[in-house]
């Protein structure tokens, strides 16, 4: 027994070494097939709502017929994970086209070459990456200058905001600077015993969307420097967006206040969000939210803005985080030239691209189809698309260890919140300290 | 009369049982060679490339290359994941695994004492174990949900304000070791198979001898059953060792981040509190595509398994009372 024992601590190791170390695939990025022939292209995506499954498949549908000679199995419901390891280890069955919602992790597609640099693609059809997406959403596609996925659609973030919490209030319009915000969030908040019974903002970067990240558009953080280096020490929009950040927190009660209220909600994805239930009065959040809370059937009316600036930006009022899916080729796929054909419909093609934005609810990722007749033109949703066009609205900076970096950041924010950590020089200086050195490893 | 010479007829002798035994080795390889090619293939090539990739860079997608100790130190110096998950998994180790032990040993012996209803008790015990542990995970962090759940709804009703558990890094431990004791079932069953195996005669000579309950249990249920504990407790160790699912799932439920936006998820929430080794070679190897680093973790996992192993084979002498 002794015998087997050690043989079975072994074995069982050796499986997780054997996982660990699972990989074969194909670096081969040459695209032969002829794009004519007949072939069948698998294309994974993450959509997983019915409305949305059906939209991306009647766009497929619509490829299908101006492309008679490819048929495209379509897989539903993919992670990131999966998509990952499917892209390693290649063969039949893995995908030869795919899209992501992690904008944050093109870099690291880009730099491993897991997903095929669409340059050549785009300089054969004259496509221009810069002049068709619209600019933000064209940077963020890219790594160092090397295009290895396009936007297919986008996301905006704003501020959702309960009207008639807002009537109650006296509030008459959406605040516009941070401070104008945090007296708007403590006017709609209406605590209950040691809880709340309405929250006007949850601030946590525990709460749904109210991550680093998100907040950092508004500040114009610059995560790294030219080059390439974590900036977030010498950066005063960091320190100025965990010190607003933290203030309201304290104000509300501190971190473990929220943090217990947060445990009570609904959610994010469900229709007990606390936006929808009336327990959190204004949300941060991207536009598909709007077509969540009319589909939840509220009773109460809503609206949307742009998310606040601090009180020395003003100037930029109207911007905001973007992000979106990412639509690329398979490194490993041998039928790229056909692949490309189904990227350059569902990404460029203006009636596909606004068809599928106005089906779920997303911003469109082209020029042509932001200015469609066609485009859906309920108020609340253009604001969204206001957001979107907006030039100061951003996204993180791409890496070549993905979102890692914002992962860490966020990570030592909490602290922050918390209290757990107290100077903000020292925090910051660890994490860049951090990020170097995780960025070195990937490097 | 044979003319042939002695040194010949000696050669001969010593080739036939040669050939003989050459014949008996190849038998007993080919009767071995499926457990030898299920060694090779399924241990002896994933450890030796475990090592190899270890001191390369390599992602996947492009050739690997040598980087030295390069990854090693990352590993054991600046990645910001490994000390705290492997702190977590030896709290594990020490404490969710003894108490699974005690909590199994406790209930199997309780159930092979009662009279009546010990069936149902029995099923009642076990059945949590089938619980598929996504589902049990998420229906714990639910039962333990500061703010909702009926765990500290009940506790308010007392007059006992109830921690955060899985939202508190010093309570999130514990709540998996709760929700590990729940799932008991697999080792009462072992227990109650030892317990009802030890011979009645010795407890009666005890009962003879005016032994007490508590001496009884020591000096006769544990000698007898020590095998078994010594099972329970390796395999626990390594069960440990390879502890993934529950402290995943409970991290991202209780955090809130679930997916769906493209929203990334750093695990061990709250704090790094949940974080083990397996999800630290899995966030490395599969999600920052850094094979090699997630290799040298492997390897520490394996050397560490195997020294555990080690450590309580080694002990076996004073634990397995009853093989003496």
């Amino acid at each position: 027994m002794p015998k087997n024992r050690k043989i079975t601590a072994a074995a069982a190791v050796a499986s997780i070494s054997l996982l660990a170390s699972a990989c074969v695939g194909s670096s081969d990025n040459g695209a032969n097939d002829d794009p004519d022939a007949k072939t069948t292209l698998t294309f994974w995506h993450g959509w997983t709502a019915p409305s949305e499954v059906k939209a991306i498949a009647e766009n497929v549908k619509a490829f299908e017929k101006a492309h008679p000679n490819i048929k495209v199995k379509v897989v539903k419901g993919l992670t990131d994970d999966k998509i990952n390891q499917a892209l390693r280890a290649g063969g039949s069955n893995a995908p030869d086209v795919v899209s992501s919602f992690t904008t944050d992790n093109v870099g690291r597609f880009c730099s491993s070459n897991a997903f095929a640099d669409l340059k050549p693609f785009l300089d054969k059809a004259k496509i221009d990456p810069a002049k068709t997406f619209l600019p933000q959403m064209a940077k963020y596609t890219e790594h160092n200058g090397k295009r290895c996925a396009v936007p297919l659609l986008g996301d905006a973030y704003g501020l959702y905001y309960n009207k008639d919490a807002f009537e109650e209030a006296g509030i008459t319009e959406p605040p516009k600077t941070l401070s104008e915000f945090d007296k708007v969030v403590k006017k709609l908040t209406k605590t209950k015993g040691d809880g709340f019974e309405r929250l006007g903002f949850m601030p946590s970067y525990l709460g749904y969307e109210t991550t680093v990240e998100h907040y950092g558009s508004q500040f114009g953080v610059q995560y790294l420097d030219g080059a390439g280096k974590s900036n977030t020490a010498k950066d005063p929009a960091v320190k100025a967006m965990l010190k607003w950040q933290k203030n309201l927190v304290d104000d509300l009660g501190g971190a473990a206040k929220l943090n217990k209220f947060r445990t009570s909600l609904g959610d994010e994805w469900g229709p007990k969000h606390p936006f929808h239930t009336g327990q959190v009065a204004m949300q941060l959040d991207g536009e598909w939210r709007g077509k969540m809370a009319a589909d939840a059937d509220l009773d109460f009316e809503i609206g949307a803005a742009p998310f606040p600036v601090p009180d020395d930006q003003v100037a930029d009022y109207g911007k905001g985080y973007l992000s979106g899916t990412i639509l690329g080729i398979a490194n490993t796929s041998a039928k790229k030239n056909a692949a490309w054909e189904l990227v350059k419909y569902l990404s460029t093609d203006t009636d596909a691209v606004v068809s599928f934005a106005n089906a779920i609810h997303n911003v469109p990722s082209t020029q042509e189809a932001i200015k469609s007749p066609k485009l859906n033109n309920d108020p609340v949703y253009r604001t969204f698309v206001d957001i979107a066009q907006h030039p100061g609205s951003s996204h993180a900076p791409s890496s070549v260890n993905g979102g890692a970096f914002l992962l860490t950041l966020q990570d030592y924010a909490l602290k922050y919140e918390k209290g757990t950590e107290k100077d903000m020089d020292a925090l910051l200086g660890n994490n860049d300290q951090q990020v170097d050195k995780d960025n070195e490893q990937a490097g | 009369m044979s003319t042939v010479p002695y040194g010949l007829r000696a050669k001969r002798r010593r080739a036939a049982p040669r050939a003989k035994r050459a014949k008996q080795a190849l038998r007993t390889l080919g009767f071995l060679s499926p457990w030898l090619i299920g060694l090779t293939v399924f241990f002896l090539y994933p450890l030796l490339s475990t090592v190899y990739f270890s001191f390369m860079k390599y992602d996947g997608f492009t050739a690997p290359t040598w980087v030295g100790l390069k990854n090693w130190a990352y590993v054991l110096q600046d990645n910001p994941f490994f000390w705290p998950a492997l702190r977590n998994t030896l709290w594990l180790m020490v404490v969710m695994v003894s108490l699974r032990v005690v909590f199994g040993l406790g209930v199997g012996l309780l159930i092979t004492k009662i009279k009546t209803g010990a069936g149902f008790f029995r099923t009642l015990f076990f059945l949590p174990f089938l619980a598929p542990p996504v589902a049990a995970t998420m229906s714990f962090v639910f039962l333990l949900n500061p703010g909702t759940g009926p765990v500290n709804t009940l506790l308010d009703t007392i007059g006992i304000e109830g921690p955060q558990w899985f939202n508190d890094p010093s309570w999130s431990k514990p709540s998996l070791t709760i929700l590990a004791l729940w799932c008991v079932g697999d080792l009462m069953v072992i227990f109650m198979a030892a317990l009802l195996d030890v011979p009645k005669e010795q407890y009666e000579a005890a009962d003879l001898d005016g032994a007490n309950a508590w001496h009884r249990f020591r000096y006769v249920t544990l000698p007898n059953i020590s095998p078994i504990v010594l099972f329970s407790v390796v395999c626990g160790v390594i069960a440990t060792m390879q502890y993934y699912t529950e402290p995943l799932v409970a991290a991202k439920v209780a955090s809130g981040v679930i997916g769906g936006s493209g929203q990334q998820f750093e695990p061990g929430y709250p704090e790094k509190s949940t974080l083990t080794v397996p999800q630290v070679i899995y966030n490395l190897g599969f999600q920052r595509f850094d094979t090699g680093a997630a290799c040298v973790v492997a390897l520490v996992l394996f050397v560490l398994a195997m020294a555990f192993t080690a450590l309580l084979m080694r002990r076996r002498s004073g634990f397995l009372s009853a093989e003496d």
